[in-house]
């Protein structure tokens, strides 16, 4: 057996107890990694509990800047009795098993092919600190010392973390350090050597940052200038409205009054988070909910409303594993048709799709300038893994010139200088935009009433068929003009030649990108497109005609962006291939590049001699 | 049935304070059956309008669906309207209300959109004490569905269909005092006197004022064994008390007689002058409130008036700590941190 060899492209598991206070170790080592200049993606792998079951932390460690979710562990931290013998027989072969050996490993435990490091935390730790509670976290400390030993990291990066995650009680920093060096210590003088895997400073981070999805979408909105807050608690949406309610606290308070620039309103259910933003938005502020899977099923009779009655709405939708409660604490991205169609009738949304924190921030704001453009709702569809993880992005940006555009609304001036009758849905522009306005506007001028039953150009109540088809087919029409305000997608040629192309969206576009330059460098070129919005623009369907194979690939188990393409673009289904993954786990690269390869060599696209090359780190 | 109003009006007469005649506050020609008690709430929510001399665009009209829903459409013709989904009304409202907290918010509903469907809804409405005026239009039925029973038809109650009620009944202003409405009143659509000051005083509470209504559905529940018919609650109702509402800044001119014995004061300086039985009793005792209520159930009777009263309760707005500057007139000065702020957020995730 030979140990797992490498510099800066690792996988490392922390196997831990859910509720010990191990993700704050956890996220220490993530952002030494980041600290040193090294690519990182972290990834939590929780269960819907708060106290018990088994949860895990899994980081990539990638000089190439390959921030998908790889699969495969080469060195797990086993310190979960419960999970033993599940974390020790899932390490590849030459992996690292580095466990607390305050307790013998079992008998039972005899594999030859792994290098096991034992690390005596609880004795150590027992030994050292005599405060009961301090000490279940301590003992995650002393497995990052060891880790920082064994890796040979700095540990003056992870002092400097320690100080700085400290420095408000600088007496809770002492032991940490205290717990970090016991360790560092033990590992030095016990495996110095043993472990062929290291990380070395880098320069790959540069301007990066590393935040998670949801706090990127809690600024998307503040600095997209929301006010008006429903929403409902579901996993994994939540600390989006937490965010948001820090961000508001800290940057909407009036200096003078002390009171706050927002209002967020913790509604019955999802019923009502969605009402509060619609009736926010027809009244003039900037609205938004965050929801999950379940809400949208639940607030689809009100999207349908608020697309007839042409309200702006932004939803922000975390998805997660479905159907119904489904896995609450795992990602998907299985909730496309339920958005794009969501409610009854004839309806179609708005939808944006980020890739990263940095497009969750830009998305999120730019969908409240597009749900007021459009007088419709816009869906950001964010999931567990963008949302809840922390992710290196490009840094949030704004531009200080930015207004906000909040589309066609006539005010007092405006409604006296009419010549002609004003019509709530009456299609002046010819872009299926009518004129709105808020209520208070004017004494005698402007007033209407909104409904959702069917309404003639003056928003008068009618059962006229031909009036009925006539804002029907505007409404068509206004879909149609969407397509030249949403964002385009993100088209890579490899060679312009290439048969083969590829569409992905969301959190697939890292590890979908990974396992193309992997093939590339196999010399197989395939092109690909990043889908970022819905309805999609003619440069999709060109796309898809350009190529002769399309692998659409996303996490859910029916294709569904190979569906909705299928049916907006009428095409032939044939020459769209479904590459799925949901298994609730961030997709894999390395379970992409096995899926494409068998697809390709089906079709005799693949050369014989680029078998993918699996294992432990390389 | 008329599909056209007459567009006459005597030339005399007179304008409220605020120069607006009784025709601002009209609505179109209602569609509602011939006799409907709706069409008394309506024409009483006009008259109070119009007695408050308040500006008819600074009111915004919210409802659910269903036959009472379907009402704001025939009152208020210049202050904007939104007829949402059935049961829906108050998270409308409430939304409504967060982005501008300077218009008056009407919100009318039914029995079968507020009890039932709309429960939800109701409840967190008046939990969260939302600034609004919540009329319920209660006819025991479903009308627009062909009569079936609502969640408010009294136990035993018959309808003009037959077969008895066998469900319990909900109380929707027993619900709404416990809830922590801070104005609760009921009456009857038959009964202009009581009702039209009710709903003055209603709109000048600073936050969420709850009428039920009891309006008889002339076409499926009007029948003599209906607890909801014109003939058994003029037979079945009684009092609590009758009142006078003195709006803020309106010049008392009338003395009132010795048998006043509460007087309570809105968040905004409006007053309302009970009349009542010295023994009767005390409205703005949450429990005693109940009592009353339940004690008249239990004779088969219909309490009506001012039921609950608590004008010190703190609205949405003021539990949120939100700004008191409508947030939908705020800007990018008022709202966006800035790029300074934002390459602070930016450094502290490095």
């Amino acid at each position: 057996m030979k140990p797992l060899e490498s510099v800066n492209d690792f996988v490392i598991r922390f196997a831990n107890v859910n509720g010990s206070g191990s993700a704050s170790a956890n996220n220490l080592f993530a952002k030494a990694v980041f600290r040193m200049g090294v690519p990182v993606s972290p990834k939590n792998i929780f269960p819907s509990n708060i106290q018990g079951l088994p949860t895990w932390y899994e980081v990539r460690v990638n000089e190439h800047g390959y921030l998908g979710r790889r699969g495969d562990v080469d060195m797990v931290v086993a310190v979960n009795g419960q999970t033993l013998r599940q974390d020790y027989d899932g390490l590849v072969p030459g992996g690292y098993f580095i466990h607390d050996c305050s307790k013998p490993l079992p008998e039972t435990f005899q594999r030859d092919d792994v290098v096991v490091i034992g690390i005596p935390m609880t004795q150590l730790c027992n030994q050292t600190f005599d405060n009961p509670r301090m000490r279940p976290l301590l003992k995650n400390i002393i497995y990052v010392g060891a880790l920082a030993s064994l890796l040979e990291m700095e540990l003056q990066v992870l002092i400097e973390s320690l100080n700085k995650q400290f420095r408000k009680n600088p007496k809770l920093a002492a032991p940490n350090i205290q717990a970090l060096n016991l360790g560092y210590q033990y590992a030095r003088e016990h495996f110095a050597g043993a472990c062929k895997l290291s990380m070395r400073r880098s320069d790959r981070v540069g301007e990066a940052i590393i935040i998670d999805g949801n706090a990127a979408t809690a600024l998307g909105a503040l600095y997209g200038g929301a006010t008006v807050v429903g929403w409902y608690p579901i996993t994994p949406s939540t600390s989006v409205i937490e965010a948001f309610g820090l961000y508001a606290e800290k940057f909407r308070m009036e200096a003078d009054t002390g009171r706050i620039k927002a209002a967020i309103v913790q509604a019955e259910d999802e019923l009502g988070a969605i009402g509060i933003v619609i009736g926010a938005s027809w009244n003039g502020a900037r609205a938004f909910t965050a929801t999950s899977g379940p809400g949208i099923s639940l607030m689809a009779e009100f999207l349908g409303l608020a697309y007839f009655a042409e309200i702006p709405v932004v939803l922000v939708n975390v998805q997660r594993t479905g159907p119904s409660t489904g896995m609450p604490t795992r990602t998907q991205q299985s909730d496309l048709l339920a958005c794009a169609y969501a409610s009854h009738g004839d309806t179609k949304q708005v939808l944006l799709f980020p890739c990263d924190p940095r497009e969750c921030f830009e998305m999120t704001a730019d969908a409240f300038d597009l749900a007021e453009r459009l007088q419709s709702p816009v869906i950001v569809m964010s999931d567990l893994d963008l949302g809840m993880n922390d992710h290196q992005s490009p840094p949030l940006h704004w531009d200080a010139a930015r207004r906000y555009d909040r589309g066609k609304v006539l005010d007092a001036a405006q409604l006296e200088a009419l010549t002609t009758e004003w019509g709530r849905y009456l299609d002046i522009d010819g872009d299926g935009i009518c004129y709105r306005t808020y209520p208070g506007t004017h004494p005698t001028k402007g007033s209407y009433f909104t409904r959702g039953t069917s309404h003639n150009e003056y928003s008068g109540y009618t059962e006229d068929s031909a009036a009925y088809v006539h804002n029907m087919e505007r409404l068509q029409l206004k879909w149609e003009t969407a397509k030249g305000l949403v964002p385009l997608p993100i088209t890579k040629i490899r060679d312009p030649q290439a048969q083969v192309g590829a569409i992905f969206y969301g959190t697939t576009t890292h590890s979908a990108y990974e396992a193309i330059g992997r093939l590339h460098g196999l010399g197989v070129a395939i092109n690909s497109l990043r889908i970022r919005s819905f309805p999609f623009q003619q440069e999709v369907m060109d796309f898809i005609a350009q190529h002769e194979l399309v692998l659409v690939i996303e996490q859910n188990r029916d294709g569904q962006l190979r569906t909705l393409l299928i049916n907006e673009g009428n095409l032939q289904p044939e020459k769209l291939l479904a590459i799925t993954s949901f298994d609730g786990l961030p997709v894999a690269s390395r379970f992409l590049s096995r899926v494409l390869d068998a697809a390709l060599q089906e079709r005799g696209l693949l050369p014989p001699t680029a078998a993918s090359g699996q294992g432990g780190a390389q | 049935m008329t599909f056209t109003r007459p567009t006459f009006r005597h030339p005399e007469l007179a304008p409220n304070a605020a120069g607006f005649h009784r025709r601002d506050y009209e609505g179109l020609i209602s569609t509602l059956c011939a006799g409907c008690g709706h069409d008394s709430i309506s024409n009483a929510i006009i008259q109070a309008c119009f007695e408050l001399a308040l500006p008819p665009h600074r009111i915004a009209k919210m409802s659910g669906i269903g036959c009472s829903s379907k009402s704001p459409a025939y009152f208020l013709g210049k202050s904007h309207g939104f007829n949402s989904v059935h049961g829906r009304m108050p998270s409308i409202a409430t939304g409504a209300n967060m982005a501008n907290r300077d218009l008056i918010y009407l919100g009318v509903s039914g029995d079968g959109d507020t009890a039932s469907i709309g429960m939800g809804q109701f409840i967190h409405a008046v939990r969260r004490n939302l600034h609004m005026l919540y009329i319920v239009m209660n006819n025991g039925c479903y009308g627009l569905t062909k009569g079936q029973y609502s969640a408010t038809a009294d136990k035993g109650s018959k309808s003009k269909k037959g077969p008895a009620n066998l469900l319990e009944s909900i109380d929707l202003c027993e619900l709404a005092i416990q809830l922590g409405a801070g104005f609760v009143g009921r009456s009857f659509s038959g009964d202009k006197q009581q009702l039209v000051p009710m709903i003055k005083a209603g709109l000048s509470h600073g936050g969420l004022a709850f009428i039920d209504v009891i309006s008889p559905c002339v076409t499926f529940n009007n029948n003599p064994e209906s607890t909801k018919s014109y003939h058994w609650v003029r037979e079945h109702s009684e009092a609590t008390n009758t009142f006078d509402f003195v709006p803020f800044r309106q010049t008392i001119t009338t003395e009132y007689p010795e048998e006043v014995t509460e007087t309570v004061t809105l968040h905004d300086n409006s007053i309302i002058h009970l009349h009542k039985h010295p023994l009767g009793p005390d409205i703005t005792d949450r429990r005693q409130a109940i009592d009353t209520l339940e004690d008249h159930k239990a004779q088969e009777m219909i309490l009506t008036g001012v039921l609950y009263v608590n004008p010190e309760s703190l609205d949405t707005h003021e539990i949120l700590n939100t700004t008191a500057r409508p947030l939908n007139s705020l800007t990018e000065v008022d709202l966006c941190p800035g790029i300074g702020a934002l390459e602070e957020i930016n450094a502290g995730h490095r």
